[in-house]
């Protein structure tokens, strides 16, 4: 479903990759690994639309990238590493907003239902500039279970940051997602057990 | 496409500026104590006073609507909420007006609010005060659209709040003009209803261009 073709990324003077080429098909997670600075993130965050390649294409459904970008973002949830929460607002505000701009068409239950399943109800209505790191992260994975629908989830280090319980939460909802027949692309450091059979490994290296 | 997004984007800039009213009210009162420091520096003298109010009213206008821009896309470029808006469903342009008609909600509605009673100390009253403030509610959004672009483009630059000032203040010298003019033309007596309907007409492109070229402005910023 998403094809990349002949890749290649700069960033300021330096090469991060080139001719890079892999597609992920329905069904798959796909783990990019690399050392710091070896461009995963800007992999992503071309893969996402956000910034565009130095050189080659990525196709979305078989559509280049630059024409298929309204359908591709209808079937994106993309989680930077940038939490995008709102400090002044509480954990239920700040995944209210996010559910109505990208629109999962989450009802009230269903952001609670989410906020359970990251362990945060206690802190339901506590702005988010009292949370720990650990909390604020999972405030912002909480938005996953809100996108089930979602056919692509570009996730850059979704286990940063987290307990180990937290961790075996999101990789069982990594595998329902993808056993679902919808696909991932990740990416993390540490050695999660992500769905056996269905993960590919990417690795990115310095050109 | 139901309006709900949009609402979203709005309540939320509300509610969060709402809580952190210390930001927002710095600019109203900035736009108050600026207004309030020309009779001290230029003397008590009725007349001169009177001529200059319009100008005085609405340079100061332009500067407190100036230092509040770099809040509008800023904190949403800091935290990554930027990135997701950008990667919303919803057209971007679209999102960029909910939250510009925000952004003057709190920022422009309080200075036109505010503009006639300090138009009182310096001497104006009966219809160019009302004027004053007709022109204030036609230009204080005029302000939000164009300001908007420039906030969109320093994103993310080193020292974007003076960068952001040499861009727009030129760009808002019509604004200026027609604003300052119309109090000025009926404190003459010609009527202002010629400035007035330019303002609106500037308003009526500045509304309709802007959310277009901020959306441009905000993707080529993330890249």
């Amino acid at each position: 479903m998403l094809q990349v073709r002949d890749l290649a990324c700069m960033r300021g003077d330096a090469l991060l990759f080139r001719k890079l080429e892999f597609d992920v098909e329905a069904g798959e997670v796909l783990w990019i690994e690399g050392s710091n600075g070896s461009g995963k993130t800007s992999l992503l965050r071309i893969l996402s639309g956000l910034s565009p390649p130095e050189q080659g294409e990525v196709r979305w459904r078989g559509t280049a990238l630059a024409s298929a970008r309204d359908a591709l973002q209808a079937d994106l949830l993309y989680l930077g590493h940038l939490n995008a929460l709102k400090d002044d607002l509480s954990v239920a505000e700040n995944l209210q907003f996010h559910s109505a701009i990208a629109g999962y068409d989450a009802d009230a239950a269903d952001i609670d239902n989410a906020i359970a399943a990251v362990g945060l109800t206690s802190r339901r209505d506590l702005p988010v500039r009292v949370l720990s790191q650990g909390q604020r992260r999972r405030a912002a994975l909480a938005r996953l279970w809100l996108a089930s629908s979602r056919t692509l989830w570009i996730l850059d280090e979704p286990f940063a940051a987290l307990d180990v319980d937290s961790v075996d939460r999101l990789a069982a909802l990594l595998a329902d997602h993808v056993s679902a027949g919808r696909m991932a692309i990740l990416t993390t450091h540490q050695e999660v057990a992500l769905p056996a059979g269905r993960t590919r490994r990417l690795r990115l290296d310095a050109a | 496409m139901n309006g709900s997004p949009l609402l979203a984007a709005f309540r939320r800039d509300v509610l969060q500026a709402w809580r952190r009213r210390a930001d927002w009210l710095t600019t109203f009162f900035f736009f108050v104590i600026v207004v309030s420091l020309f009779p001290l520096g230029v003397g008590p003298e009725p007349e001169m006073l009177k001529t200059m109010a319009p100008g005085i009213l609405w340079v100061a206008a332009l500067l407190a609507a100036m230092l509040s821009l770099p809040r509008v896309y800023g904190t949403d470029y800091a935290d990554g909420t930027l990135e997701q808006l950008v990667l919303a469903p919803q057209p971007l342009a679209m999102l960029v007006l909910a939250k510009t008609v925000a952004h003057w909600l709190l920022s422009g509605l309080p200075l036109a609010l505010m503009a006639p009673v300090l138009g009182l100390q310096f001497g104006l009253e009966g219809e160019p005060l009302t004027v004053l403030f007709w022109s204030l509610l036609l230009g204080t959004p005029c302000l939000s659209f164009i300001g908007g672009v420039g906030a969109a483009l320093t994103l993310g630059v080193r020292g974007g709040g003076v960068l952001v000032a040499l861009l727009v203040l030129p760009l808002y010298i019509p604004v200026l003009i027609f604003g300052a003019g119309a109090v000025q033309a009926v404190a003459t007596g010609t009527g202002a209803g010629g400035h007035l309907s330019l303002l609106g007409a500037c308003l009526c492109i500045a509304a309709a261009l802007s959310p277009w070229a901020t959306s441009a402005a905000l993707r080529v910023s993330l890249e």
